[in-house]
């Protein structure tokens, strides 16, 4: 088409724009992410509402939607955020407030990168002696099953890896249109990768009558009729679970690897709560490492991605989208590719590179900043575990509220009976009626939760997702009204 | 045999850039260096990338200040900051959910920011309305780009979605659009004119691409990458013109905005132009705008802090793109601040200014001056020539090889160069970049140099280059 006389071109211009919801990307049109989807948008107009003077049956929003720690008043680790600091202005180093071994990392760090400055630039796949670091912890982590630097990539938070690894995964066409299992109910960012790549999401039921355990027959099934309209290349297990917070047994861990093996699955293993896990019994088993023990006949063979962040855990700094991923059995050409792949996105942010150095290798007994080091953590950990402990046994005193022990990671995923009344006027509205519920629960007392249906469930089953993170205090209140909620809207919908 | 072996089709069409080799053998040399192994040169200068503090330039103090009291708020407290550093700091905490830098923000970003972001853009553009809910802050502009990318591409055969980009290339981009299954439309910068635009060259490349694909955007990239042009008003507004004609929405990389070195050109934003022809252009053309806090006087590359604004955007789309980008949750805090800082910069009157003044003025100033000397030194070659480097933080001079020195490239299956700069690497411990990794017209080479760097390792990299030149054409001549 040659260019037209400026007449037609006026005309043309007033026409269509180029990108329209026809013209654009229809698998992005398929994307939702619960997480921070249209009940925390309606939740922040909440809040503006309120500073605006708006009166409401309560005076603030408590955003028990998402995993951030640090917004519900979690303290970040002193030693981290000390060497953090004199990463960035290194005129620090030769302040007397910060501790020798806090100096000493920093300096490392520091050496580590292109004009000994954080501003620069890292190798795509991540600074070198971090990637080390991590490749040794994993090592102390799983009893000494070996970790190559090499297999070692740091990331933009777990969800760039994640993301990464599904776009190496997907390929071909109709029948063999790659299919990825994930678990249901799942984090919604791997549903959302999946839309967006136009990949076939092969959903897995958890047993929420057994504790959200994994069963390997339910696996079996889920594959069988998968395999007859795509081709199931991927196993995905989050471990310990978000949103549901089952810690898999070492057992389940066994058989996922067992089965994977034999139907040629590569496996996808999100850890990113290895260190949130509460419930007495639970114990966080490494896919890599419970691999390497089953020996040679799966360890040589199975492929695995396992994904960590600095995000969760004790440390709890999302804002620094620090994280990595360890490539296990990778096929040296598809290594390179996925090698290629990252240096796309230029590098992960240096601070959270940095963050993470710190988060593989703490202060150790005998440095100057190990015991209040250890301290702080204990001290995050265990008010995670009673604030796990808590939010599961006051759901439980709830008619109409069942909730799972939380055991690990950091939020709780009860289900809830609706009346069919209920259930009937959220149709009528077209929402999903645990997203009327929750917009309900909003409105009325300025909790926000996430719905079930955010994140997947059994049909007829109505859930919903709150983290376990704020406050003790503030906690209690909140479970309170949430109680009181529930018992109200039952009676209203009766 | 692996599972992955068959893999997504669109990755294996990346082209890994060529630096990569480069860069391995410089990080072997420099081992051996530190092992204390003899080499013809004491030390490896590295100038090939696009990374102000890996050449040697310090970061601006301010940023660092308001950065460390904002990680490490005990600092506050001590008399060892200045009161606006202090304030800085405290306010932006004060953003910050749990008023910490490890909370996650708002997709798009700390609203603070994303305000401080819109009076920079309509400060910067005379005036011209900027709204926040606009603006998205990013990883860098690169994840920007990608974002905006992954709204278009789809199709294949003659319905895969192309892209217009300049030749010289940004490798990043084109292999960001393969990497995505889009195709690269390439449009030839004129190098004799000082790599302008051409729109008779830009039609020919619009007509040729579209018997075998989509065509749906321009990419443009002013000043420059790595070919430092700055494109006039008149420029703009042609380019405008034509992707109104054509039907094209325009993506404008502008992250070098705050590096212009020619005092007789100026950067005018492509949203200011097009503000400024007036409807229809002004209300339909459809612009998002680049920008990064990892360029221009901060050099802030390892923070990952950008942003791209949106310009007469279907809202329909715009909420799909909200909902897109909030599956990466947010970008970095440490980015984000070097954003606010790079919109709100310390003002007249503030504890901090006069030193961040005199610290941004010299960063000006060595740009200024190298770009300068490097025109001079190259030009002075035979062999070599330099376009005026009007903006933006590369020189991207001409390599009038011999015959001879083609054929040995030839023979040895490279690019020749690449091969010019193996050999400068292997004798004078210099790396720059080989014109090859941007696409180049048939038959030309190129170098890439980044001067963002101090005036006297400058100095140095420029005797080395002109040393090994001499040589080297000596060598492939007769």
């Amino acid at each position: 088409v040659d260019s037209v006389t400026g007449e037609e071109s006026v005309q043309r211009m007033m026409a269509e724009k180029v990108l329209t919801v026809d013209t654009m990307n229809s698998c992005v049109k398929k994307v939702e992410y619960a997480v921070r989807g249209p009940i925390v948008l309606r939740a922040v107009q909440i809040e503006k509402e309120l500073k605006e003077g708006v009166q409401k049956p309560f005076s603030e929003v408590i955003k028990a939607n998402i995993g951030d720690a640090h917004a519900m008043g979690q303290q970040p680790i002193t030693f981290f955020r000390q060497v953090l600091a004199m990463c960035s202005y290194p005129e620090l180093l030769d302040d007397d407030r910060f501790p020798e071994d806090a100096k000493g990392r920093a300096r490392r760090i520091l050496q580590g990168c292109g004009g000994q400055s954080i501003g620069a630039y890292s190798a795509s796949q991540g600074i070198e002696c971090v990637r080390q670091d991590v490749a040794r912890y994993v090592e102390r982590r799983d009893g000494g099953v070996p970790s190559d630097p090499d297999n070692i990539y740091l990331t933009t938070g777990a969800s760039d890896g994640i993301v990464t690894m599904l776009k190496l995964l997907v390929a071909g066409e109709g029948r063999s249109r790659t299919g990825v299992m994930i678990s249901i109910p799942q984090y919604p960012l791997y549903s959302a990768a999946l839309a967006e790549l136009g990949a076939v999401q092969v959903n897995y039921f958890l047993n929420e009558e057994r504790c959200w355990s994994l069963d390997v027959s339910e696996l079996r099934r889920a594959l069988a009729d998968a395999r007859r309209h795509c081709n199931p290349r991927a196993l995905c297990i989050i471990n310990p679970g978000n949103p549901t917070g089952q810690v898999q047994s070492r057992q389940c861990i066994e058989d996922v690897i067992r089965f994977a093996a034999k139907e040629r699955l590569f496996l996808m293993a999100d850890e990113v709560y290895q260190d949130n896990v509460y419930a007495e019994g639970c114990e966080f088993h490494s896919f890599k490492k419970v691999l390497f023990e089953m020996g040679p006949e799966f360890s040589s063979t199975v492929e695995l991605a396992s994904f960590h962040s600095t995000s969760k855990c004790y440390m709890g700094e999302c804002g620094f989208r620090g994280g990595y991923m360890e490539v296990v059995n990778m096929d040296p050409e598809v290594k390179a590719q996925l090698t290629k792949l990252v240096s796309v996105r230029l590098c992960p942010p240096v601070p959270g590179q940095a963050l993470m150095d710190l988060v593989v290798n703490p202060p150790q007994p005998g440095e100057p900043s190990y015991s209040t080091f250890i301290r702080e953590r204990k001290a995050t950990l265990s008010s995670l575990a009673e604030r796990a402990r808590l939010t599961e046994q006051i759901l439980n005193t709830v008619p109409g509220i069942a909730c799972n022990p939380v055991q690990g990671a950091m939020y709780s995923f009860p289900r809830v009976t609706l009346p069919a009344r209920a259930i009937r006027e959220a149709e009528e509205r077209g929402q999903a009626p645990d997203m009327f519920y929750c917009m309900k629960l909003l409105e009325e007392t300025g909790i926000c939760l996430v719905p079930g249906s955010g994140f997947g469930q059994r049909d007829g089953t109505f859930h919903f997702r709150m983290t376990i993170l704020p406050p003790t205090d503030k906690l209690k209140i909140l479970l309170s009204k949430v109680k009181d909620f529930h018992q109200r809207f039952i009676q209203q919908y009766s | 045999m692996s599972v992955l072996r068959a893999i997504s089709p669109d990755l294996s069409r990346i082209r890994l850039v060529d630096q990569d080799c480069l860069s391995k053998r410089a990080a072997q040399i420099r081992e051996a260096l530190l092992q204390g192994l003899e080499r013809p040169f004491k030390h490896l200068i590295d100038i090939s990338l696009g990374d102000a503090h890996r050449g040697g330039l310090q970061p601006i103090t301010f940023v660092r200040q308001v950065i460390s009291a904002c990680l490490y708020p005990s600092l506050l407290d001590s008399g060892r900051l200045p009161t606006d550093v202090k304030s800085r700091a405290r306010n932006l905490l004060k953003q910050c959910e749990g008023e910490s830098v490890g909370s996650y923000t708002a997709t798009c970003g700390l609203p603070k920011i994303q305000h401080s972001l819109s009076e920079f853009i309509s400060r910067r553009d005379r005036g011209v309305p900027s709204s926040p809910e606009n603006i998205f802050i990013t990883s860098g502009s690169q994840q920007a780009l990608m974002l905006v990318l992954r709204l278009f591409v789809h199709g294949k055969g003659s319905l895969q979605t192309g892209i217009m980009t300049p030749v010289p290339s940004s490798p990043l981009f084109n292999m960001a659009l393969s990497s995505l299954g889009g195709a690269v439309v390439p449009y030839h910068l004129c190098e004799e004119e000082g790599w302008t635009l051409r729109l008779d060259e830009m039609r020919r490349a619009l007509a040729t691409a579209r018997r075998h694909c989509n065509p749906m955007g321009l990419y443009v990239i002013n000043p420059g990458n790595p070919v430092g042009q700055v494109q006039s008003q008149k420029s703009i507004e042609d380019v405008i013109r034509f992707a109104a004609e054509e039907k094209l929405f325009l993506l404008a990389d502008e992250v070098y905005q705050d590096s212009v070195h020619d005092p007789t050109a100026e950067f005018v934003s492509y949203k200011r132009v097009l503000h400024e022809m007036g409807p229809p252009y002004s209300n339909t053309v459809e612009l998002a705008s680049f920008n990064s806090a990892s360029k221009g006087f901060m050099g802030e590359c390892g923070l990952r802090g950008g942003y791209v604004e949106f310009v007469n955007l279907d809202s329909a789309v715009m909420g799909h793109i909200y909902t897109l980008f909030s599956t990466e949750a947010c970008t970095a805090v440490m980015g984000q601040i070097a954003l606010d800082i790079m919109a709100n910069p310390p003002r007249s009157g503030d504890a901090s200014y006069t030193a961040f003044f005199e610290e941004v003025q010299n960063r000006r100033n060595t740009l200024n001056n190298n770009a300068k000397r490097v025109q001079e030194t190259l030009n002075s070659l035979d062999g070599m020539s330099c376009q005026p480097i009007r903006g933006g933080i590369y020189a991207f001079p001409q390599l009038h090889l011999p015959a001879r020195a083609v054929a040995k490239a030839e023979e040895a299956g490279v690019a020749p160069d690449l091969l010019y700069c193996m050999l400068l690497l292997e004798e004078m411990g210099l790396c720059v970049g080989p014109g090859s990794e941007h696409l180049q017209r048939k038959d030309t080479h190129h170098l890439r140099l980044c001067i963002a760097t101090p005036e006297d390792t400058l100095q140095e990299v420029l005797e080395r280059l002109s040393t090994f030149h001499l040589h080297f054409m000596r060598l492939f001549s007769g």
